[in-house]
């Protein structure tokens, strides 16, 4: 059985119907409010097409002066883009018009496209996300937003049952271009039923596509491609992030800028250990492998950009490379995305494993107020730092185990 | 010769005898007869008697074999009035225009110009919306189709019961038999651009839409000439080039998905609406008061058709309901109570509805129906209902037989026409049965084909991954 070598790397054509453009890695340094710099360092399968492209190290070198953008920033483009793009695109959801979203993701689109396009709702999930996907099943392309992933549970049976599985039982008559997006996880301070992730949840099921950005740039890339894709997809976005910064690259600017749909991205290359996350917690891992290089643990970050269709190729190619693993999310740790890439790489890569792959994930109890006890129930990025160091076998001293 | 000639044939040669002892005693008195006196009135009177005999015995027809071209003598309006009264008095055909056709028949299946009215079985009762007239308009034609559709649909519904039981269908089996002139009056109202969206009894509903026998029973036995390739089964038929959007399983989540599809009219400005069914049971649902909400607000071309059959599952409506008017259940949205046994009634409220719906938006129709069959195969129906009642609601209301007996009463047909047509639908159903026997079963392959409609070469997986993995195109 082969696994292909994920070229995650730098020319990566997508042939599709749309215009995408061609992916890029990320150079450059990725400012954040805290202050961390992403690898500098060219990929290793890479090196040798470097050189051939002096047209992209020229845009290295404007990497400094690269615009910046919020995510909140880079989804609204998004949207305004693809709204003028297609006509059959619309945003329906609670306070996505007047209030100008509740997130401001949708601020200014009541303005620029009316109310037959940017359609607010009563707080009735169950009744919109259905008409949304009726109104898919009729050839239109809706974004249906939750407030937060949470109020999805109240119409999960028409993101699963009306949407996902329609072209499967249609047997490919009834296909559903719709997106369903907004917030996921946890915010700060939220309480128990504010604050779950559904990436495992949505991640289980056939039909669907679930992606999860970090960077504004997946966030830009990542929801035109969605909004293109002609089945339903889960766009899984982060709270905290949507007023973070993140340089942006001309392509990205671009209208018909946007990224493969399952395909992870290797944040920074490594060579002793594979640390995978998504959303927020790729920034806790990019902080975790800058202490963790101090140690002389050289750690590779992957973003996995899709929770559904998991990349599993460069998941695998990465752990041959290194040869260990930690897996890192902020949900709920049984039957999470952690389990499934751990199943994935012992399936698929055991006799390269040196070390048990480590999990790190949400405690396993709903999530508590107290800010302390937040801070307990979410991971930090000391809990990274602590699973690579066992996964590599450092001296850490062990905890009795419960 | 004699032997065929019928009893009363042969009774008559008794009379015949004595006509001739008659008109011998007659006769021999004619020889004596004094012509001065009027004896000759009775000569004349037996002699006619004993001709007009002769010619009744030879001359009549002993079997009924009335072809429709055939007939001579048309019966007069009167006798199509004494018939009416003769049945269940739900028939009043007001006026044939037809009676000029009475002299000159023609072919029922292609008479489309005589209008014929129709009054429906009861008024409608509105709320919020004043209902429409009784009347309802029709031609010969229309008749005709109405029978044969719903001849086809319930024979396929009977069949497919049998299969079942045969175990050739597997899983769940919804049959719609009863409710038939549901579908049929909703079509005869509607074009193929409005879309219907139902719930799991779908199968005439399918073939209403223009599906095919074969297609129907193809799909409920899982093979590869079905309508969704054998992949969907009983309850997700689909024909989405005739705007029929399924076939779905959750109760209520169709009631959404139709509101999203009269969205879809509206926002491109289509003249169209969508018909959302859905069952008394499903009528207590809140997303469905949720879509209807937005439906309002907006004013969607949408229709809500509650067809009340009166049990969901196993639950009376009663018991389920505080309040089991649905057409009334939607408050600020008119709503029409309607006979749904009558295909006219439904005809009639369809119509109806399509002009408010694309004019002020959404509507409730409360379509009052009945199913023979339990709520499903594994439900024989009858512990939470009488075998009485399902008898009587067969003989007072059957769909079927009310079209049949408007056909007798326009005089558009024969019993042994409708009969022939019965056994032709009966024969298209066995021949489809055949065919989709013949069908193969789905390739293996196709487990992974239709999960995406673009899949990026993504990997899937079978039970056992090692064994199994395919590429989703």
């Amino acid at each position: 059985m082969a696994i292909g070598v994920a070229s995650f790397n730098l020319l990566q054509p997508v042939i599709g119907n749309y215009f995408c453009l061609i992916d890029e890695n990320m150079w450059g340094i990725i400012r954040q409010n805290v202050g961390v710099t992403g690898g500098l360092s060219s990929q290793g399968l890479g090196n040798h097409m470097m050189r051939l492209r002096p047209v992209a190290s020229a845009m290295r070198n404007y990497s400094s002066a690269t615009k910046e953008m919020t995510v909140r920033d880079a989804l609204n483009s998004a949207l305004d883009e693809e709204m003028a793009a297609d006509p059959n695109v619309f945003v329906m959801g609670e306070e996505v018009g007047e209030y100008q979203g509740a997130y401001k993701i949708t601020k200014g689109l009541l303005d620029k496209y009316g109310p037959e396009r940017v359609v607010d709702t009563p707080i009735t999930e169950a009744g919109f996300a259905g008409i949304g996907v009726g109104a898919a099943y009729h050839g239109l392309r809706p974004v249906i937003e939750f407030m937060t992933f949470n109020f999805s549970m109240q119409a999960i049976d028409h993101v699963i049952n009306s949407a996902a599985k329609s072209n499967y039982m249609s047997a490919g008559q009834i296909n559903v271009p719709i997106v369903f997006r907004g917030p996921n996880g946890p915010a700060a301070g939220v309480g128990a039923q504010h604050s779950q992730c559904y990436g495992a949840w949505y991640g289980s099921v056939p039909g669907l596509k679930v992606l999860v950005p970090y960077s504004s740039e997946d966030a830009r890339g990542l929801l035109k491609a969605a909004i293109r894709d002609p089945d339903p997809v889960v766009f899984l976005e982060n709270e905290l992030l949507y007023g973070e910064s993140f340089p942006v690259s001309a392509e990205s600017l671009d209208s018909s800028f946007c990224l493969p749909i399952g395909k992870a991205k290797i944040e920074r290359e490594g060579k002793d250990i594979t640390i995978t996350a998504f959303s927020k917690m790729v920034g806790y891992a990019l902080k975790a492998a800058e202490i963790l290089e101090k140690d002389g643990i050289n750690a590779e970050v992957i973003n996995l950009r899709s929770i559904r269709p998991l990349d599993r190729a460069t998941i695998n190619a990465s752990v041959r490379k290194t040869n260990r693993l930690v897996t890192v999310e902020e949900g709920f740790p049984q039957h999470g995305i952690g389990a499934e890439i751990c199943a994935s790489v012992v399936e698929d890569s055991f006799g390269y494993l040196d070390a048990p792959v480590e999990r790190i994930a949400g405690a396993d109890v709903p999530t508590p107020y107290a800010a302390n006890l937040e801070r307990m129930a979410f991971p930090q990025i000391e809990d990274i730092v602590r699973a690579a160091k066992r996964a590599c076998y450092r001296s850490v001293p062990m905890s009795a185990t419960a | 010769m004699w032997k065929h000639l019928p009893l009363w044939k042969l009774l008559s040669t008794v009379e015949l005898s004595t006509s001739i002892t008659k008109s011998k005693a007659i006769f021999s008195s004619a020889l004596n007869f004094d012509y001065s006196k009027p004896h000759y009135i009775k000569f004349f009177s037996s002699g006619l008697y004993f001709i007009i005999l002769f010619l009744f015995l030879f001359f009549s027809d002993p079997s009924p074999n009335l072809t429709f071209q055939s007939l001579q003598q048309p019966k007069t309006t009167t006798d199509a009035m004494a018939l009416a009264r003769r049945s269940s008095g739900l028939l009043k055909p007001l006026s044939t225009a037809s009676s000029s056709s009475l002299l000159q028949r023609r072919p029922f299946s292609t008479d489309d110009t005589t209008t014929i009215t129709v009054e429906t079985s009861v008024p409608f009762t509105g709320h919020n919306c004043d209902p429409p007239s009784r009347s309802v308009d029709t031609t010969p034609k229309e008749l005709m189709t109405f029978f044969t559709d719903m001849a086809f649909m319930r024979r396929m519904e009977i069949a497919a019961d049998s299969l079942y039981k045969s175990k050739l269908i597997r899983g769940f089996c919804h049959l719609y038999d009863g409710q038939e002139a549901v579908s049929i009056g909703m079509e005869a109202a509607i074009t193929k651009k409005d879309c219907i969206i139902t719930a799991y009894r779908d199968h005439c509903i399918f073939l209403g839409r223009g599906g095919t026998l074969l297609e129907s029973f193809a799909e409920l036995m899982g093979r590869q000439a079905g309508c969704s390739r054998g992949k969907g089964g009983s309850m997700h038929f689909y024909k989405k080039d005739a705007c029929f959007f399924g076939g779905h399983g959750i109760v209520g989540a169709q009631v959404p998905l139709g509101c999203g599809l009269a969205f879809a009219q509206k926002y491109r400005k289509e003249d169209h609406v969508t018909f959302t069914m859905y069952g008394d049971g499903a009528a207590n649902q809140g997303q469905l008061f949720e879509a209807l909400n937005m439906a309002a607000l907006w004013d969607l071309p949408a229709i809500l058709v509650c067809e009340n059959n009166h049990y969901g599952m196993g639950t009376a409506e009663w018991r389920a309901a505080k309040s089991p008017a649905y057409y009334k259940r939607g408050d600020y949205v008119p709503g029409l109570k309607v006979d749904g046994m009558d295909a006219f009634a439904v005809k009639q409220a369809c119509k109806f509805a399509k002009e408010h719906a694309l004019k002020n938006g959404p509507i409730i129709l409360e379509m009052d129906t009945y199913r023979y069959h339990g709520h499903s195969m594994s439900d024989p129906g009858s512990t939470y209902r009488t075998r009485d009642e399902i008898s009587g609601v067969r003989q007072e209301r059957d769909p079927i037989e009310r079209i049949r007996k408007l056909i007798f009463a326009h005089d558009l047909a024969t019993e042994k026409e409708l009969k022939d047509i019965e056994k032709q639908a009966r024969k298209e159903v066995d021949e489809a049965i055949a065919q989709a026997k013949e069908s193969p079963m789905p390739d293996e392959s196709e487990l992974f084909t239709n999960v995406y409609r673009k899949g990026y070469g993504v990997e899937s997986f079978g039970t056992d991954r090692k064994e199994l993995r395919a590429t989703l195109p």
